[in-house]
């Protein structure tokens, strides 16, 4: 009655790693299933139960919109580069919802998972990467109410702006993995570290409030004076919220050298963050 | 045929205290110490940790010790192999070791086929999902794949006895059927190595012995090599085919389980027995679970007083103190008494008698046990408490131990060993049925 001949014989050596980076990539492949399971459950866990939660996602941008258009449009008075206040602010929210989104519960992989962590073992690199897959759901709700206006302002009332959608529509998808990438570096990044030093938790809050502040989700980068403009270049979700307006709205400014140094910040924070990640996860559960 | 695991010098080296995340502050003050030229901030403070490990145990750093330390044995494929050892002594460590939470600080293992730990039940279920969705979530976490549950899902199912509530979510279920869904899962999984950790500490009896049996199946008909961390000596001993012992972070012996089992009962009743047959427990130190906590455990015998030996034809008492801190609904205390090699004798139970519930409080149960019962040998005092059909407050654990001597019994009047776990008083009656002829 063996079945053992149905699996090929291989060997598991269980030791210290030496290697500096050392990624399983093979591994993580064969626990695919177990991604979308995940997934499947952030979405059951999240939407069935509960009825507000989806609208949440709907109602927030909406909330936010508003405080935006009376704070920053009406009493600063930050202009919005000819595109009507609720739809300048509620296309600057999609990519900044989602990457904030992401980077919140991306930095606390460890910490919410340590019991799992500590009872079984699979490729840790899932977990953090599910959560990416599982937000989009929430990114695309965020979609409606800025359709909405976005139909509104098309049909009903154009307000001197000449909006049309152009092929730079094309360019959203490729946006969203940008911001997927990004997000998924920082997180990994930020939850290395609050792993090692739990009171990074709190700093990770308070440093995703600071860094909207310096996205361009409240004014556009035209508007950025030339003294601050190297902080926003170097500040890859600043080009990417304004990419989202150029797709969009087919408004906004962004140079050649801003993409290449965004694409390649980009990179640099995943990879970097791939291998703070696995360094950590080594042995993280003899101390979280 | 090649060992199925392979273990070499394997040890891993832990902190003492602040096994939690450390803080900024203090590596940022070991920093600026360092900087200073200062090599260790608060010598005082290390060393007053160091005094709480024991020096076998001491790391080559000051504040770490040893959870594991040199640990090096083989298994067979198809081979059940029992891990025994006492709390802390690095059973967990090693099994964390082997199903790779964990990294070892040095040596290795080398594992010949797929491992599938189940160190806790339910790991990774979620109350909002369904028994389906979590059984495919569950068996994906324990690295199956999707159509490999589906292949078993039928049989997951079966053996859960969850029936019609498959698709609800398993917030509703009782605990007892969330129990027999969570083992269910690891128990069809097929890995070629599977590690087990005191989950058969949960679930009432009759599903504990159905694990029990799938497990024998598992690795008998399947060829399938178990590792069983258990307190419980009884399934060790019915179980496992070998077994290694861990003291201290050592492997200290590895061998047949009903010697290592009769080293093990013999050396971890050590320290409580000093009491002789006594043993009080403060608040602190005493075994306790969320919902009631031992506070004492006496073996008094007739007269009322507090031994540690007994003769064989007179009656004694086990007399358990306890306190319920949570109420309690239908709970039973038993108490098993285990010979020295692991044996059950027999169990009691004080159900019959308190099917109510127990509020919060202090408690006293007494079992009286018979004279002319026990046979001339050691016995181990092993106590569990469980609410029937759902699941364990208190996981059995072995306690005291006390030795029955052959005064008046039938077996005292031979030298040799009387062979049998219990010696009745058994009436004899012989008679001449007729005389012999007397030839003369």
């Amino acid at each position: 009655m063996a079945e053992l001949t149905t699996t090929p014989p291989f060997e598991i050596v269980v030791e210290r790693s030496r290697r500096w980076v050392n990624i399983n990539w093979r591994e993580i492949w064969d626990y695919r299933d177990l991604l979308l399971l995940l997934v499947k459950r952030d979405f059951i866990s999240r939407y069935k139960q509960t009825i507000l939660g989806p609208a949440w996602f709907i109602l927030q941008p909406l909330l936010n919109t508003a405080v935006f258009t009376i704070v920053f449009g009406q009493i600063a008075g930050i202009p919005t580069d000819g595109i009507p206040a609720p739809l300048f602010y509620l296309c600057g929210q999609l990519g900044w919802n989602y990457f904030s989104q992401n980077i919140t519960t991306g930095s606390a992989t460890f910490v919410n998972n340590a019991h799992l962590f500590g009872k079984v073992y699979f490729p840790r690199l899932i977990m953090p990467v599910s959560v990416i897959v599982s937000n989009l759901f929430a990114f695309l709700l965020q979609f409606i109410p800025f359709l909405l206006f976005y139909f509104y302002y098309l049909i009903v009332e154009a307000n001197g702006m000449d909006l049309h959608p152009t092929m730079k529509l094309l360019f959203t998808p490729l946006l969203i993995v940008e911001t997927a990438f990004l997000s998924l570096g920082v997180g990994l990044w930020m939850s290395a570290a609050s792993a090692k030093y739990r009171d990074l938790v709190h700093l990770n809050q308070y440093l995703i409030q600071i860094w909207m502040f310096g996205s361009a989700v409240i004014y556009p980068l035209s508007k950025v004076p030339p003294h601050w403009k190297w902080l926003v270049d170097l500040n890859p979700m600043a080009s990417i919220v304004e990419g989202f307006r150029i797709s969009l709205l087919d408004r906004g400014t962004l140079t050649l050298p801003q993409i290449v140094i965004t694409l390649s910040l980009t990179i640099l924070i995943l990879i970097s963050g791939i291998v703070a990640f696995q360094r950590v996860e080594r042995t993280v559960v003899d101390s979280v | 045929m090649k060992p199925v695991v392979e273990v070499q010098n394997l040890s891993k080296l832990y902190r003492l205290g602040d096994i939690g995340a450390s803080s900024l502050r203090e590596s940022l003050e070991t920093f600026w110490g360092r900087l200073r030229g200062r090599q260790q901030p608060r010598p005082n403070q290390r060393k007053e940790q160091d005094r709480l490990i024991e020096p076998s145990r001491r790391g080559p750093f000051p504040g770490t010790f040893w959870s594991l330390h040199d640990v090096s044995f083989s298994v067979a494929p198809g081979e059940v192999i029992g891990v025994v050892g006492r709390n802390g002594a690095g059973k967990s460590t090693l099994l964390k070791i082997l199903s790779r939470i964990t990294e070892p600080t040095e040596g290795r293992a080398i594992l010949r086929g797929r491992v599938v730990s189940l160190l806790e039940v339910g790991t990774g279920f979620h109350p909002e999902l369904s028994g389906r969705e979590n059984i495919f979530l569950n068996g994906a976490i324990l690295g199956m794949k999707r159509t490999e549950i589906a292949r078993k899902f039928d049989e997951i199912v079966d053996f859960a006895e969850v029936g019609e509530f498959i698709d609800t979510p398993v917030k509703r279920y009782s605990s007892g059927m969330f129990v027999r869904l969570a083992f269910a899962v690891a128990a069809h999984l097929d890995p070629e190595i599977l590690l087990i950790d005191e989950v058969l500490a949960v679930g009432d009896a009759a599903f504990q012995k159905k694990c029990l049996g799938k497990m024998g199946e598992v690795a008998t008909r399947q060829g399938r090599t178990v590792f069983f961390v258990s307190h419980n000596m009884g399934a060790v001993r019915s179980l496992c085919e070998k077994a290694i012992l861990i003291e201290h972070g050592r492997l200290t012996m590895d061998g047949h389980p009903a010697d290592i089992i009769s080293h093990y009962l013999s050396g971890s009743l050590a320290d409580n027995d000093a009491s002789d047959g006594e043993i009080f427990w403060g608040e602190d130190n005493a075994p306790s679970a969320p919902e009631m906590r031992l506070r004492a455990i006496r073996l008094l015998n007739p007269r009322g007083e507090p031994a540690a030996t007994f003769e064989a034809d007179k009656p004694f008492s086990i007399e358990i103190h306890y306190d319920v801190l949570q109420r309690l609904r239908g709970a039973r205390n038993s108490l098993t008494l285990l010979t020295q090699e692991g044996e059950v004798a027999f169990c009691a139970t004080d159900h019959l008698f308190q099917q109510e519930t127990q509020n919060p409080g202090s408690y006293r149960a007494v079992c009286h046990i018979p004279g002319g019962l026990l046979n001339r040998r050691n016995y181990i005092v092993s106590l569990q408490c469980d609410i029937p059909g759902e699941r364990y407050v208190m996981p059995i654990r072995e306690y005291v131990s006390f030795t029955v001597s052959g005064a008046g019994n039938q077996s005292s009047n031979f030298p040799e060993n009387w062979p049998g776990i219990v010696c009745p008083k058994i009436e004899w009656k012989v008679e001449q049925l007729a005389a012999a002829e007397v030839v003369l």
